[in-house]
Order: C-alpha cells, then sequence, then structure tokens
C-alpha cells in the first residue's frame, strides 16, 4: 500500500477537477468491484456487491475524497504575476515558500508585496504567484486554472511526507481494503467523493443518490502530539482514529461500538478521536434523506492543509485492517 | 432598454415578498409557455418544449426574483422606523437614501440615529439607523424595506435598483419566448439574497439534467488604480463563474459557454474567482447532483439604489445563452470527464 500511497499523492486533483486522481483511482480497482460509475457531480462510485446467498448484510457507504485543497488563479498582471483565491481550508501562512503545479505543468512559486524580509504576518492579498513568465501575454495560466501544492512525496521510516496525504492515504486506505478483503455480507458502496474541501458537496449528492443504510468515512484527522499543539488525544503511530465527533457531526454509537468492538477482537491498536474542527463526507451523509447512522475511520495527520503534511504508515495499515475486519462480518443487532 | 426591464427594476420585492415581480413575470409569459405554477415557497417555475420525447434533455435556468432590502422592526412613538437588511446592504451607503417601506410604498428617507451620529463613527451599522416617514401610519413590523430610485437611460448605460437580479428574470424571460430543442424549465426564484433557499427548492421539484442561473453580478472595473482582479468589467460580455464561495462550476458547461460565445464572436469574461454567490450553490446540490455554471451581465454599484450596467452585456447574454440553448447546452453532456 505504500507505493499506492506515493502513487495517488503524485496526482493532480484540486476540487471541482478530479478528472485525473479518478482515472487513476479507476486503474487501481480493475477486478476489484463489479461496478464502476461516475455521477454528475464526479464522484467515483465503486460497488461491491455483497457474497452469494447472504442476505444479512447491509448497504455501507464508504467515502473517502479524491480532491485535494489548491489555490485558482483570480487575475494575470501585465508583468504575468498572478493573483489567487484558495480551495478549501489552506493555511495562507504557510504558503510563502512553497510551490504549487498547474494541470499543464506551469509551476508556481508565491511571492510577496514589499521586503522578503518583512516579519509582517502576509495577508493573502499581499501575496501573488510567480509562473515563471514576464507579461500577461506570454504566462502560460489564466483566470480559472488550479493549482496543488508540489512538493516531493518522502519518508522517514514509517513516518510518510505529502502535500496531500489529506486524503489520498485515505483513498489508499479504501483500495487496500478492497484488495484484501474476501468476502462480505454487505453491499458496499466505495466512494471516491468529489469536493469535500469545499464543503462535503460530493458526499452530499452521492449519499442521497446511493440511499446507504450506514456510511463510514475514510478521512485524516489532526493530532495534539506537536509542539504545543492544541490539545487532543489522538498521536501519530497509535493506530487508526475511531471518531466520537467533530465540529459537524456526533458519530452514531452503534457504528462507533460496532468499529470499537472490531479493533478489540483483533487486537488492532485504535484511538478515540473528538476533532474540534473539521468535519468529513459523514457528515453531509449523515443528514441526507431521512438520515444515515454515521461513523469514521480516521488516519492521523500532522499539519493538514498545508503543503507538508505528516502521517505514520502503521495507522494506515491499522485502518485497512480495522475496515476489513468489521466489513466481512455482520453489522451488529 | 426596454419596457419589461425596466417594470422588473422599479418593481418592489425584497425575499419574502417577491409577489410584484411574480405577477409581472406571470402575465409576460403566459403566452409563451405551456405551464406556469408556483411552488410551495414562491418559486414561479415555466415549462416549455417537453417532455414528448423519453430521455429529453431538461435545462433549468434560474433567475432570482428578490432584491436586496429591509424590513420594518419596530414603529417607535415617535414616528421612525428601526428596521434590519434583508440581504447583503451596506451600511455605508444607507443614511440619506429614500426608500419605500409596506404595501402601500409609504416613502421614507433613512437617517443616522442622533446618538449614533455623535459617538464619532464616520460609519454607523444598520442597528444604529432609522427610517423617517413624517410619521407615517399603518406601518407594522415585517413589512418590506425597498430602495426609491427609477430606471433611467444614461448616455450608453442603464441605471436602475434590482438590477440583481432583475436583469437575470429579464433575459429568462425573453429566452423562454424562443424555442429550443430541449426541454427548458425557468425558474424563477425566491430568497436568494438571505441564502439560496428557494432554487433549491425549484432543482429538486424540477429534477434538472443540467442547469444555469443568470445572474446579475459585481463589477467594480472603476476606478482602475492597480493591476489587480476586478471581478468583472462592464462591456466585455456575460461573465461565466468557475468558482464562487457556493459552488464549483461544471467545468464542461464552462467549456460550452465559452466555446460557444467565442465560435460565435459573443465576448466573454471569467468573473473573478472565490467571490459572492449564486443559486448555483443549492441547485448543484438537489437530490444526487446537478451540473450547473452562472453567467451574468455585470452591474457597477449593485445591492445599492443606483446599478449601472451596459445593454450591451444584456444582449451578449441573451445571445450567448440562445446559441447555447439551440447548440451543445440544449443535448446531453457527454459521459466524458475531461479537463477544460
Amino acid at each position: 500500500m505504500r507505493a499506492l500511497i506515493e502513487e495517488l499523492c503524485g496526482v493532480f486533483g484540486p476540487s471541482g477537477q478530479e478528472e485525473r486522481i479518478r482515472e487513476a483511482i479507476i486503474n487501481q480497482l480493475d477486478g476489484l468491484v463489479d461496478e464502476i460509475r461516475t455521477d454528475r457531480l464526479g464522484n467515483l462510485i465503486a460497488v461491491k456487491r455483497p457474497t452469494a446467498g447472504d442476505e444479512k448484510g447491509k448497504r455501507i457507504m464508504l467515502a473517502a475524497h479524491m480532491d485535494e485543497i489548491g489555490i485558482m488563479v483570480t487575475h494575470v498582471d501585465a508583468q504575468g504575476f498572478c493573483r489567487f483565491t484558495t480551495i478549501g481550508g489552506v493555511v495562507t501562512s504557510a504558503l510563502i515558500g512553497s510551490r504549487v503545479h498547474f494541470a499543464n505543468g506551469v509551476e508556481g512559486a508565491f511571492g510577496l508585496e514589499g521586503s522578503p524580509l518583512t516579519r509582517d504576518r502576509p495577508t493573502p492579498q499581499k501575496l501573488f504567484l510567480d509562473v515563471g513568465a514576464d507579461s500577461k501575454e506570454n504566462a502560460r495560466v489564466q483566470v480559472g486554472d488550479s493549482a496543488v501544492f508540489r512538493s516531493s512525496f518522502g519518508a522517514v521510516g514509517d513516518r510518510l511526507f505529502a502535500p496531500n496525504l489529506d486524503d489520498r492515504i485515505g483513498c489508499a486506505v479504501l483500495i487496500q481494503t478492497l484488495r484484501e478483503l474476501e468476502s462480505s455480507p454487505h453491499e458496499l458502496l466505495a466512494v471516491f467523493t468529489a469536493q469535500e474541501e469545499v464543503g462535503a458537496r460530493g458526499a452530499t449528492t452521492a449519499g442521497y443518490g446511493l440511499e446507504p443504510e450506514i456510511i463510514l468515512a475514510i478521512d485524516v484527522t489532526a493530532t495534539g502530539d506537536f509542539p504545543q499543539a492544541t490539545p487532543m488525544e489522538v498521536a501519530l503511530g497509535k493506530g487508526p482514529a475511531i471518531k466520537v465527533m467533530d465540529r459537524r457531526m456526533i458519530s452514531h454509537p452503534k457504528v462507533r461500538g460496532w468499529l470499537e468492538s472490531t479493533a478489540q477482537e483483533q487486537d488492532i491498536p485504535y484511538q478515540l478521536e473528538v476533532l474540534e474542527f473539521g468535519s468529513t463526507d459523514a457528515s453531509a451523509v449523515q443528514v441526507s434523506r431521512a438520515g444515515v447512522p454515521a461513523g469514521t475511520v480516521s488516519i492521523p495527520c500532522r499539519y493538514v492543509h498545508t503543503p507538508s503534511q505528516v502521517a505514520d504508515y502503521n495507522d494506515a495499515c491499522g485502518a485497512v485492517r480495522l475496515l476489513v475486519n468489521a466489513l466481512s462480518g455482520e453489522y451488529p443487532q | 432598454m426596454n419596457e419589461l426591464l425596466e417594470k422588473l427594476s422599479t418593481a418592489r420585492g425584497v425575499a419574502g415578498h417577491e409577489g410584484e415581480v411574480r405577477a409581472i413575470l406571470r402575465e409576460e409569459l403566459a403566452p409563451f409557455v405551456e405551464e406556469l405554477s408556483v411552488d410551495s415557497i414562491g418559486n414561479l417555475i415555466a415549462r416549455k418544449g417537453g417532455p414528448d420525447a423519453a430521455g429529453q434533455h431538461r435545462v433549468m435556468l434560474a433567475a432570482h426574483m428578490d432584491e436586496v432590502g429591509g424590513m420594518v422592526m419596530r414603529v417607535n412613538s415617535d414616528g421612525t422606523v428601526k428596521f434590519r437588511s434583508v440581504g447583503g446592504l451596506d451600511p455605508r451607503i444607507l443614511p440619506g437614501k429614500r426608500v419605500m417601506i409596506g404595501p402601500q410604498s409609504v416613502p421614507g428617507v433613512i437617517l443616522r440615529a442622533p446618538h449614533a451620529a455623535r459617538s464619532g463613527r464616520r460609519v454607523m451599522p444598520i442597528s444604529d439607523l432609522l427610517i423617517d416617514t413624517g410619521g407615517a401610519g399603518g406601518l407594522e413590523p415585517g413589512d418590506m424595506i425597498t430602495f426609491d430610485s427609477g430606471y433611467e437611460q444614461y448616455e450608453k448605460l442603464l441605471k436602475g435598483k434590482a438590477f440583481d437580479d432583475r436583469v437575470g428574470c429579464y433575459i429568462l424571460a425573453e429566452l423562454l419566448k424562443s424555442e429550443f430543442p430541449c426541454e427548458l424549465v425557468g425558474v424563477f426564484t425566491v430568497q436568494e439574497e438571505i441564502g439560496l433557499r428557494g432554487a433549491g427548492v425549484a432543482a429538486y421539484t424540477v429534477q434538472p439534467d443540467v442547469a444555469v442561473a443568470l445572474e446579475g453580478t459585481v463589477a467594480d472595473d472603476l476606478p482602475k488604480q492597480n493591476d489587480v482582479s476586478p471581478t468583472t468589467e462592464m462591456g466585455k460580455g456575460p461573465a461565466i463563474s468557475v468558482m464562487d464561495r457556493s459552488a464549483h462550476a461544471d467545468r464542461r458547461l464552462v467549456r460550452i459557454l465559452t466555446e460557444t460565445a467565442s465560435d460565435n464572436d459573443i465576448p466573454w469574461q471569467i468573473k473573478q474567482p472565490g467571490v459572492g454567490g449564486t443559486d448555483v450553490g443549492t441547485i448543484h446540490l438537489a437530490r444526487a447532483g446537478v451540473p450547473a455554471v452562472a453567467v451574468a451581465v455585470p452591474c457597477r454599484y449593485i445591492h445599492t439604489p443606483a446599478a449601472l450596467m451596459d445593454p450591451e452585456d444584456v444582449k451578449n447574454t441573451i445571445q450567448l445563452m440562445s446559441k447555447a440553448l439551440s447548440g451543445p447546452l440544449g443535448r446531453p453532456l457527454g459521459a466524458g470527464w475531461s479537463e477544460a
């Protein structure tokens, strides 16, 4: 799965432009599922039907989002410098010194109006993007073009470094779960969602269209394990986190209990997650139609929404084990 | 420019009080469409051209009837009126403006409450503003407040209130007078300015295959100081949204519009991404999702009593939508997703 995470992190896919990452995931799903389709908002839906003769299963939606945060060009000036807006919750203080790349391969470096030695915290309005042009005419980008953060995938031991582990690591976990799952009584609706970072929009429409009986999101979560972090009982390397609550969702106690008892029975280390900011696709599906019991398997990740995110490979492996074991068995009565 | 546009601009209708605008459109469109209905929240839905063929392509066009304005909160014993905004009013432009209140269009003028005027603050929040009606009776909490502003022809421009979004209503009404090779559902929505509320309800009912919101949007092209982005520029054609705070446009629809414009020598511009929101925000999330995009006429001084727009932009927007509906927008979207 490590190679899979690296491969997915290398594919372009800002919110609203998920074509390439969708193609990359389709290639990985070959032979793993019974049906693959793309819906009207661009969600990739892969259906794996229950093992024949099994009537005790549920219709379970598993959501990992394909899209990543980025920037979009709002203006190109006479000298070829670009102004931009953010796509999703980009930490703008992390922009200086980072680089982006566009779908057509053009690179961009962030600059700041005035002295580069200023100690002021830059506001987004004072930042611009240098795309290697010297005039508006020869700038190879235009208003409305999106870019994503560019930094190489790295690893130190089991610690993984990439600009978009949120949520390519979740996509990899979902694909790997489908690979390792030998049989399941459930109808599995694996959805690689679009536009999560701008408000779980893809999950909103996919949840309506698919009418699942249970929704599980697979996404990253923040941690409280670095210097002077906001207090939070989630740390890298201590296993996947089972969400209790975030800003927009309280997990269904039965879904949470199902995941917890599975982890306990299988001796999979896990953590309980209470996230005080942010949410996942599960929150959108939870309130779809007449409501859907919801839970989330989270992969702890430091520095989310910056160009350098760090996660632990073992947590991703634990998430796969947890999902495979939970989905192999029946949902508790 | 046109009698209908003038009627729509001067009609009074903040969110929740769209009846006068709806009545104008009903009368105007009755001869041209097959069905006119009003749904439970007040959207006016006009249908034509279908569904006689199985699997026909259903296009929803949306324009909102409501305008920004205010609501009476209390009538004070001295005859002044305390009010709040309904939609995004800029308090900097309010003092001294003439307004009309309630169903009888009682005239009044916005004043700064004296205690607040003495506070030394340059800009008073709306909570410190009042309306002087000269002691008019018959006003009640809940009455709507609109700007009192006429429709005028300037040298090359049109001036009026509520171009956001009566220009969209005008364009949609004109489009509904023509025939297109698809099932066309024109929805004149309510309550856009307070959270895109009518459009989401309508899209749930209509279940379109694709949708386009027709809008009046911000043109902040004067004065030109720095080479930074204006939201849109007046006179440079319809502004197509790629991304705003409410939605990412469907890239296939963006490409259909930009290519149609270019092929027909219609000027067009991309609206500055990241700014504002339209009915697309709720339409694209209806049911299992609707590919959607917004097209807007640039208006200077939007959300004020005196917006300006270029009639050429209005004509070009109608032209672009007509050509697109006669062409690729009137046909099912290809299954293929590719980068536009």
